[in-house]
């Protein structure tokens, strides 16, 4: 009843192809973006209920919104490419060191030739973009063997970029500027002379870049790079003989994903972490993007955002829960639980529905559209 | 089926009647965050800690009714010795009672750098005691950070003081070869520096060998050390690392006493799973060993008599339950102090971090604690957050840990130009204007 396109007709192509062609969806996704835009800052800087710490803000929603965007640049690599990678985590920390050694100076020393490359450090938004696009360059470098191998193959070639980025962020101490601990410390996060210090400035920061990316990424997806990506996946000898070429297809897939994936882990470092070892963008990492990506849906935007929450909030409910309602068990007992409880969910839901979040939401959206007579 | 759902509806309505009541009944209590790790790689060491730090607290309420009447209130959250789910842990735990938390103790350096900035902000101490990063000794960059009792650097000095006297002089040490077997961590690298600077001092060869999380894997490292023959060999590991190190040593038959554990590799968890073969290994003492004191007495009497105990009562008076049972005791006299100040009240963060800086333990005062025998006096200052820097070493027989030194003093003329050097560039980093410390009272 409340879903219904009756009445809603499109005159001209450019309303029949918009992102969203019915209109409850537009006023859905303005009212989350109002939630998000202007709800969430007013109560949190007014103290209201759920705001009246910081925990949601810092530990929930800002870890949220840039996972949410890593796994969105996942899942164009492999929900729209059909590109197995398990190596999000090191794109994510090249994104991170990139953009902390750009904004702190770069200084390569090249003795033999009696020079040096020195660069003064960068604004941090620059860094930061620029962070994605170093990102970019290893996706394509990394991605290269994707032309000859497919599949769980691929999958073990990017285990390489993973363990690769690791070893070298852990064992090289350029990269680190020769810190003693090997831990770094996030620059101060001037935009154009606003410093960004408390939660919800932070918030607001990562929602921007987190919409505008989403955005973009929907709209390439929708394209005709999005297209080919999606031929290329769905079978690759097909695609190339309608006029795909796979090397310019996969690579963009590779580039654009890691872009993505290297920003959120350059915020993730930056906003969220704030100072950081290399341990936070481990294969632990890749796996969970990739878990977010398979539960949240292949293939879908909006999956990405659910799959992220799935992954990221679950076990944190699971484990506050029974705190909050005082049950007498100890930690240990509750973190055994949420193990057992969250891999139970994960089974019985891709059991349930093995194409994530994202189908299950379009099931739910046709069934709407025809009551009250679904079949 | 009407039984069942009757029972559900009234197990439901008790359990949101406890919610609701919870809250309410927490005014005049000091809240004391506990993050602690009883599951995953590092379970074994972490839990005998945390149950110590809980005895701890519990013990204060139990016989003493809190601190000057304020009662204890804690709250363990788990983080598994991972630093994105101790940040969580952090997020979630620092305001809750009535005035939030009086101070946290990260048990973990990795959590501690993550934490560094955000305590200061939120301005609630965080106490490292026995780890950390170790320029945060430095009280004027550093306002939030307490390494009490010692930092890597003071026991990589101790470590290195200790072989000296093994082998007759620091002049011995020349043209010697030591190794580091760390955990690749900020916890496992913080030594480094340090070591750097007395291998240059010494003129002995100093080569440092990363083990990856969580440690089982040491086949590589121990084949190397084959080659290498290091005269000595420092363990820097953590949990299942250290019993597979001592294991590996008797693989390629690298003798045992040569190897000397910091404070975080030489308790019963670590050397007790490699059985005959741990026997002979050394490790450093952060002041205390095993065994019972006059506190212990009153845990048992006032807890697990009553049945309140966290832990089996066998392991009471293990290194690190006792260790815990330490870090709690500095936390409680913390607040103890700062209520001199401040009034007999839940304190903030930023009111016991007062308490802590000005916090002085003469060797009386620890007597009265119980602790007499288990620690050596205290004294914080704005520009010594340490406290204290004393260790001695142990040995493992084989069935137990016997102290085999005398107590060593760290050499503070060689830590305190690399504190100031490091801290120093981090207050230039973070743009912190250093505290003048002849000024604060």
């Amino acid at each position: 009843m409340l879903y219904r396109e009756a009445g809603q007709f499109k005159t001209n192509y450019a309303e029949d192809m918009a992102i969203f062609p019915i209109r409850q969806d537009r006023i859905a996704l303005a009212i989350l973006l109002g939630i998000a835009f202007i709800g969430v800052p007013l109560l949190a800087s007014f103290r209201i209920w759920p705001f009246r710490t910081d925990y949601l803000l810092w530990a929930i929603l800002l870890p949220f919104l840039i996972l949410a965007l890593a796994a969105v640049g996942t899942n164009i690599l492999v929900g729209y490419c059909g590109q197995i990678s398990l190596g999000s985590g090191a794109f994510m920390a090249i994104g991170a060191y990139s953009a902390y050694k750009l904004a702190t100076g770069v200084h390569i020393p090249l003795a033999w030739l009696g020079f040096a490359i020195a660069i003064p450090p960068l604004p941090v938004l620059a860094s930061i973009l620029l962070g994605g696009l170093m990102a970019a360059c290893a996706g394509i470098l990394f991605g290269i063997p994707s032309l000859r191998i497919k599949g769980l193959y691929l999958a073990v070639a990017t285990l390489a970029a993973q363990f690769f980025f690791d070893w070298a962020f852990l064992r090289l101490p350029w990269f680190t500027n020769y810190a003693p601990s090997g831990s770094v410390n996030a620059p101060e996060l001037d935009f154009f002379g606003m410093i960004v210090r408390t939660p919800v400035e932070r918030y607001l920061l990562c929602l921007l870049f987190v919409t505008v990316m989403a955005v973009l990424a929907k709209n390439l997806v929708r394209g005709n790079l999005g297209r080919q990506w999606m031929a290329i996946r769905d079978m690759d000898i097909a695609a190339e003989l309608i006029g795909i070429r796979p090397l310019y297809a996969k690579l963009t897939a590779f580039a654009v994903s890691s872009f993505i994936i290297g920003v959120a882990g350059a915020l993730w470092a930056f906003v969220y972490l704030g100072s950081w070892e290399p341990l936070a963008f481990s294969i632990d990492r890749s796996l969970e993007l990739l878990f977010m990506v398979i539960i949240g849906g292949l293939g879908s935007i909006m999956g990405s955002f659910i799959g992220a929450a799935f992954i990221l909030i679950m076990p944190i409910m699971l484990n506050v829960i029974p705190a909050e309602l005082g049950l007498p068990l100890s930690t240990q007992t509750i973190t055994h639980l949420q193990f057992i409880i969250f891999g139970s969910l994960i089974c019985y839901l891709l059991i349930k529905e093995p194409h994530g979040f994202a189908r299950l939401i379009s099931i739910g959206k046709e069934k709407l559209r025809l009551w009250p007579f679904p079949y | 089926m009407a039984s069942i759902a009757r029972n559900v509806l009234m197990l439901a309505a008790a359990l949101a009647g406890a919610a609701l009541s919870a809250p309410a009944a927490a005014q005049n209590e000091q809240f004391i965050p506990i993050l602690s790790y009883r599951t995953g790689p590092y379970a074994v060491n972490g839990a005998p800690y945390a149950n110590g730090v809980v005895d701890y607290y519990n013990l204060i309420n139990e016989r003493d009714g809190g601190i000057n009447g304020i009662k204890i209130l804690i709250e363990e959250c788990e983080t598994g010795y991972a630093t994105d789910k101790g940040v969580e842990c952090y997020e979630r735990l620092k305001s809750k009672g009535p005035t939030g938390a009086a101070f946290i103790n990260p048990l973990s350096t990795g959590i501690t750098f993550a934490l560094t900035e955000k305590t200061a902000t939120d301005k609630i101490p965080i106490i490292t005691m026995g780890y950390g990063r170790a320029d945060s000794k430095n009280g004027a960059v550093f306002a939030y950070n307490f390494p009490l009792l010692g930092t890597y650097w003071s026991a990589a000095d101790i470590a290195i003081q200790y072989v000296a006297k093994e082998l007759g002089g620091f002049d011995k040490l020349k043209g010697r070869k030591i190794s580091l077997l760390y955990h690749d961590s900020p916890y496992g690298k913080e030594p480094i520096p340090m070591l750097q600077v007395l291998a240059q001092k010494y003129g002995f060869d100093f080569t440092p060998i990363p083990v990856t999380h969580p440690g089982v894997e040491q086949k590589s490292q121990w084949l190397a050390i084959r080659q290498n023959r290091p005269d000595y060999v420092l363990v820097w590991g953590w949990g299942v690392m250290n019993s597979t190190a001592i294991n590996e040593a008797a693989a390629v038959a690298y003798p045992r006493d040569k190897m000397i554990g910091v404070w975080w590799s030489g308790a019963e968890p670590d050397v007790t799973p490699a059985g005959d073969q741990a026997a002979g290994y050394k490790s450093l003492m952060l002041q205390h060993g095993a065994g019972k004191f006059l506190v212990h007495a009153d845990i048992e009497k006032y807890l697990y008599a009553k049945g309140k105990g966290s832990t089996e009562p066998g392991k009471i008076g293990e290194i690190l339950y006792n260790r815990g049972m330490t870090n709690a005791m500095l936390g409680v006299e913390a607040i103890r102090k700062a209520q001199e100040k401040f009034g007999k009240k839940p304190l903030t963060g930023e009111q016991v971090r007062w308490g802590l800086e000005n916090l002085i333990l003469t060797a009386d005062r620890i007597k009265e604690l119980g602790f007499e025998g288990m620690l050596k006096p205290v004294s914080i200052s704005c520009s010594d957050h340490e406290g204290a820097r004393y260790g001695r070493v142990q040995q493992w027989d084989g069935k137990g840990w016997k102290v085999i030194s005398d107590w060593y003093t760290a050499d503070e003329s060689l830590i305190e130009p690399l504190v100031a050097d490091v801290s120093a560039k981090y207050a230039a980093e973070k743009k912190i204007q250093p505290r003048d410390c002849a000024k604060e009272t």
